[in-house]
């Protein structure tokens, strides 16, 4: 059964969300975030070995359509509402280590 | 007062004969807004200029000889997470403040094309995230039966909208109970619909497998009219339901009688207030009187639908959020990196309960985690389905309470996220297990403030539900009526 959740961990959680949590931020998340998994362990002690999982309400299968071209949406309307734009790209900052 | 018609029925019903305008219509409404918006704030974005387009083209149409549709000329406000091409959507988040979309929901497009004039973008909690509209950056909506009282969510300004007058229907989004849980609150119909009967396209997603698009309105007619012009296969949702739209109007007045009506014992126990299960067992005894056989059923796993719902939810909802990265849309907080302007923009784009609900989601589907939390709820999801399963081969229709209690005051539940979770406990089962309900006013509680019953049907069921709706409107006591 898991343990409670500690600061680091909600830490680690943070940082895979991409999300920066101030002090106070944390040890407030982690109390709430605690309280929250403790009620959901009345689901997570349950024997459930023999029962399939049900990810969708629907049986999902592949929709096909046939291969025509259609109208999608404009380009230069999507790009107007991005942050930054060059050359009718997305411009972000610096990645892979390059200087900014 | 104005003497103009009331219901969307009605309104739509007069400028289609050409006896009203709707360019009358609108300024009834708009002078509605002008009187109350300022203390209940049910909008975050009142789009004078493209109603009054709107209306100006439906009675040109009316003039030419031709017909608007269906919701010709009815106000109708939108939920501010559907998708509205050129005009401001925010989801009721900094992220995505100013953001105007290249393109219009498919629910959009179906009621501009049934000639409804749409007057604005609904305030909601965050993402759709909470039962209260407490959660918006935007500011709470107030209850518009007592500005004291939050009007439930996470549909709160859509259902404050048509409480207070200001359009006769409306539409929400439901993926754990926030269309029916705030018409409840507010003292409206609200519908949320089979899972795949309404196109989630344009719809900003919060968790996929549980989301739909439905109806708010003060009639049940009203609510099966919009259903019926939004509902239907669209083939840029992978997973619309490819089928007619159902006939709603048509089978309304067919009652209850021979129906088979079960009361969900699992429901009507601890936690649900006294007052509030009072009314449900008078709606029982309404549906009883006109014909219905009305038992008791056991719904076990409904026990566990909490714990599931808010493992499931927030794990889709930490998938779906990562989109909002400061590089396509909305706001950005530069840094000199890629990785740094990613979390600088997420910190300071999103709000408390969506921050918690995206940690709480990536928690339960880390490594080490899944299988106990993420893994589990989905099998308990496969319980709540069979449970369903069984308790349809004895009912047509599950009746229960659709909140636990009558409206709360604004700040009771703030501190403790878990007790603002257990306002779902009642609207949750059903979409995990992508079934319709609907919740129909049915008199006050001990406070005066409004109770909502919850009627649950089998899949793709609406009609049934529907027509027992119906009844519980008929026989539905006064709100102000005192109960013994």
């Amino acid at each position: 059964m898991p343990v409670r959740l500690t600061r680091d961990e909600v830490a680690k959680v943070a940082d895979l969300a991409r999300l920066q949590l101030t002090d106070a931020d944390l040890e407030r998340y982690t109390e709430q975030l605690g309280a929250v998994l403790d009620h959901a362990e009345d689901v997570a002690s349950l024997n459930l070995d023999d029962v399939p999982p049900t990810s969708h309400p629907l049986p999902l299968v592949n929709v096909l359509r046939a291969d025509v071209i259609v109208e999608g949406v404009d380009r230069e309307e999507v790009l107007s509402q991005a942050p930054s734009v060059e050359d009718r790209r997305f411009r972000v900052p610096a990645i892979l280590g390059e200087e900014p | 007062m104005s003497s103009l018609p009331i219901t969307a029925i009605e309104i739509a019903s007069a400028v289609r004969s050409g006896s009203l305008s709707a360019r009358e219509v609108l300024d009834d409404h708009l002078s509605r807004i002008e009187e109350r918006e300022g203390e209940i704030h049910a909008f975050n974005l009142v789009m004078v200029d493209e109603a009054r387009a709107a209306a100006a083209a439906v009675d040109a149409i009316v003039a030419a000889g031709g017909d608007p549709g269906p919701l010709a000329g009815v106000p109708l406000a939108l939920k501010d997470n559907l998708c509205t091409r050129g005009i401001p959507t925010t989801c009721s988040s900094r992220i995505l403040e100013g953001w105007r979309p290249p393109y219009d929901a498919t629910v959009v497009q179906r009621v501009n094309a049934a000639g409804a004039v749409s007057i604005g973008k609904t305030n909601l909690d965050e993402f759709a995230m909470g039962s209260s509209t407490e959660n918006s950056a935007f500011g709470p909506t107030r209850n518009p039966r007592d500005i004291g009282r939050v009007p439930g969510g996470s549909s709160g300004g859509s259902a404050a909208a048509v409480a207070a007058g200001f359009a006769p229907i409306s539409l929400g989004s439901d993926t754990g109970g926030s269309i029916r849980q705030p018409a409840a609150l507010c003292g409206v119909v609200g519908v949320k619909p089979t899972y795949g009967l309404v196109s989630r396209y344009g719809l900003i997603a919060f968790a996929s497998s549980l989301d739909q698009v439905g109806p708010f309105s003060t009639t049940v007619a009203d609510s099966a009219l919009l259903l019926e012009a939004i509902a239907g296969h669209d083939n840029r949702d992978s997973t619309s339901i490819d089928s007619p739209s159902p006939s709603l109007l048509e089978s309304l007045d067919g009652g209850v009688d021979g129906l088979r009506i079960g009361l969900v014992t699992e429901l009507m126990g601890e936690g649900i207030a006294p007052d509030v299960a009072a009314r449900v067992r008078q709606a029982a005894d309404a549906l009883t009187a006109a014909g219905a056989q009305v038992g008791e059923v056991s719904v076990p796993a409904a026990a566990y639908g909490l714990s599931a719902y808010y493992l499931i939810a927030p794990a889709e909802a930490s998938s779906n959020l990562a989109r909002y990265d400061g590089v396509r849309y909305g706001m950005r907080v530069d840094a000199p990196t890629t990785a740094e302007m990613n979390a600088a923009t997420r910190s300071a784009g999103f709000g408390d309960e969506v921050k918690r609900r995206i940690m709480l989601g990536t928690y339960a589907l880390s490594a080490g985690y899944y299988d106990a939390y993420y893994g589990k709820a989905l099998k308990v999801r496969t319980l709540i389905v069979r449970d369903f399963e069984r308790a349809y081969a004895d009912f047509d229709l599950l009746l229960t309470p659709t909140s636990p209690t009558t409206a709360f005051r604004f700040g009771d539940k703030t501190a403790d996220p878990l007790s603002m979770y257990l306002n779902d406990i009642c609207t949750i089962p059903t979409n995990l297990a992508g079934h319709p309900a609907m919740s129909v006013p049915f008199g006050g509680g001990a406070d005066g403030m409004p109770v909502g019953v919850q009627l649950l049907a089998p899949a793709l069921a609406e009609a049934t539900m529907f027509r027992a709706a119906a009844v519980l409107e008929a026989a539905a006591p006064a709100l102000d009526e005192v109960w013994s």
